[in-house]
């Protein structure tokens, strides 16, 4: 695969420094490591997001205003340090204690915890959210197992609004979790993505088959296929999702259709126009929608689909205006 | 000099003997980086060995450009290089490994069967704790206990240095090998479920690959005359 690069072993620091670059009035990188963070964090409890690199937007492009205040990413489809997690915690808390907000996979775990372990010696708190969205990744019953993917997006959306609200700690998280237990996602893989330092693709999908539940770093998944219409893939994704959470004629959601890496716009609307049609005909509200590639896997082509079911205190925080240059929401 | 056998704790290797080990340990696990990669990319992501490669290299920067007068110190920096270079999982845990090791331990200048069998028993012990292992879950707990407890049946039945270290590098290969026959309940393979059988873990691996450089090198030492004996 082709890819706009210098050296594989320097993408991470070289897109880093291009950020910085490019958006240098708003954001700042914090020295000695990949962390990102605002420039100007108002005086409360911070937000950080954070894991490996190669699924641009996420997570540099979810740090803005009420959004997270800072990521910590690691190399491509490796969790960051913790030296990095710790550098931009402490580039951030200003006393209100820190929430840690990411996607649930063993590595970030291992170096998020440690992070906070040590952190605690120096009397930073600390508090963590796990996004666990992605319901093919484990059962039901599992469901704490489960890995995070596009979820990330609404659930760092409702950290950053808690708080800014100027909530403590234990309330911006206690919301957060409110969210991720909220939120459901599913995605299609059409084909796989390679690795900069190796070239090597991720898995291999022949030319006619598509794989349901295919993870963001390639993770094997539950159903393949042949390749199916638009329509045809959007309705066995959302089986999956309202197999998982109960939703009743009358209940409000935020829908967010997000493409994998190299999938179109076109391509994601034409799921969002079928994902729609469903959800409606089932009496469900639409309380808002959106249509963009947020948590990609480089360059796979595919699609998920990420269900927030609402309650008025998640819609009070939904509604809060957010922007950063990859992420905005209009306040209403 | 030769070593009469059953003298377990007479043997041992100097301070500088030490970090010659921890530097030619890290140089066999870098020189198998294709190796890992391969075996990493079958059933996780593929990472193992380039990160394995990073935290060896830093440690080896630290430990060439330091003057490290203490074996505790030697495990420390590894570790901590580790941790601070690597990211991933394998960070945390082949640092938390050398961390651990000396973790509440009294300072030593040279390192025989017994103190060696206590570092590394403590080692494990962090390893499981950060990493919520156990044996048979298909990560480098599968090599790293049973090595652990070669060490600690050498010391009971007062074997000598070399051959405990014999038998640990042949536990840790067994134990590597019989990966090939569990199902994974950590990282990316425990998506595959059945799918995993058949390979090893890629952790296990450079457990193994380090075990036997340990008794590589000190068995060359061994035959050049430089073990230490008292």
């Amino acid at each position: 695969m082709k890819k706009v690069m210098n050296n594989p072993e320097n993408v991470v620091n070289e897109m880093v420094e291009g950020f910085i670059a490019t958006f240098g009035n708003g954001y700042k990188k914090v020295l000695n490591s990949n962390g990102v963070i605002v420039k100007n964090k108002p005086d409360r409890v911070a937000i950080i997001t954070g894991g490996g690199s190669g699924h641009e937007p996420l997570f540099i492009g979810m740090v803005g205003e009420g959004l997270a205040d800072g990521a910590a990413i690691g190399n491509v489809f490796s969790a960051p340090t913790p030296d990095t997690i710790i550098e931009v915690t402490k580039e951030l808390d200003s006393g209100h204690g820190v929430l840690y907000v990411y996607g649930n996979y063993s590595g970030d775990v291992l170096n998020f915890d440690m992070a906070a372990e040590m952190l605690d010696f120096e009397n930073i708190k600390t508090k963590t959210v796990l996004v666990n969205d992605d319901v093919a990744s484990a059962a039901k019953e599992n469901a704490k197992d489960r890995r995070g993917i596009a979820g990330d997006i609404f659930a760092i959306k409702i950290a950053g609004a808690a708080a800014n609200d100027n909530l403590s700690l234990e309330q911006v998280a206690a919301i957060t979790q409110k969210a991720v237990d909220n939120i459901r996602s599913i995605g299609v893989a059409l084909s796989p993505s390679s690795i900069p330092s190796t070239g090597k693709y991720t898995f291999e999908l022949a030319e006619d088959e598509i794989e349901f539940g295919m993870g963001i770093h390639g993770e094997p998944g539950i159903q393949k296929t042949k390749l199916l219409s638009a329509d045809e893939l959007t309705q066995i994704m959302v089986d999956y999702i309202l197999k998982d959470i109960e939703l009743e004629k009358g209940d409000e959601v935020c829908i967010l259709v997000n493409g994998l890496g190299s999938t179109t716009l076109m391509e994601l609307f034409i799921v969002s126009r079928k994902l729609t049609n469903i959800l409606e005909d089932k009496g469900i509200i639409i309380y808002d929608a959106d249509v963009n590639s947020y948590c990609t896997t480089l360059e796979m082509a595919g699609v998920s689909i990420t269900v927030m079911k609402l309650d008025e205190e998640l819609k009070k925080y939904y509604d809060k205006p957010a922007y950063s240059p990859y992420y905005f929401k209009k306040g209403r | 000099m030769m070593v009469s056998n059953g003298d377990s704790l007479k043997t041992y290797l100097t301070i500088d003997q030490v970090k010659e080990l921890f530097l030619y340990m890290g140089q066999k696990v870098i020189e198998s980086k294709p190796l890992l990669t391969s075996i990493d990319s079958a059933i996780g992501d593929g990472d193992h060995g380039i990160g394995m490669e990073v935290g060896f290299k830093k440690a080896a920067e630290i430990l060439q450009n330091n003057n490290l007068t203490t074996v505790n110190s030697i495990f420390l920096e590894t570790g901590k290089a580790m941790i601070s270079n690597m990211g991933g999982a394998s960070g945390i845990l082949f640092g938390t490994l050398f961390v651990a090791s000396v973790k509440d331990k009294p300072i030593i200048h040279k390192l025989n069967l017994e103190l060696l069998a206590s570092f590394i028993q403590s080692g494990l012990e962090g390893v499981k704790a950060r990493g919520k292992a156990e044996l048979g879950d298909k990560t480098m707990i599968d090599a790293l206990e049973p090595a652990v407890k070669a060490l600690h049946q050498a010391l009971e039945e007062n074997e000598d240095l070399i051959n405990a270290l014999k038998k640990a590098s042949e536990k840790a290969q067994d134990g590597m090998e019989n990966t090939k026959n569990l199902i994974a309940k950590f990282g990316r393979a425990k998506s595959l479920g059945e799918r995993a059988i058949g390979h090893q873990d890629a952790g296990a691996t450079t457990i193994s690959i380090m075990f036997e450089a340990i008794y590589t090198f000190v068995n060359e030492l061994q035959n050049k005359g430089e073990l230490q004996y008292e």
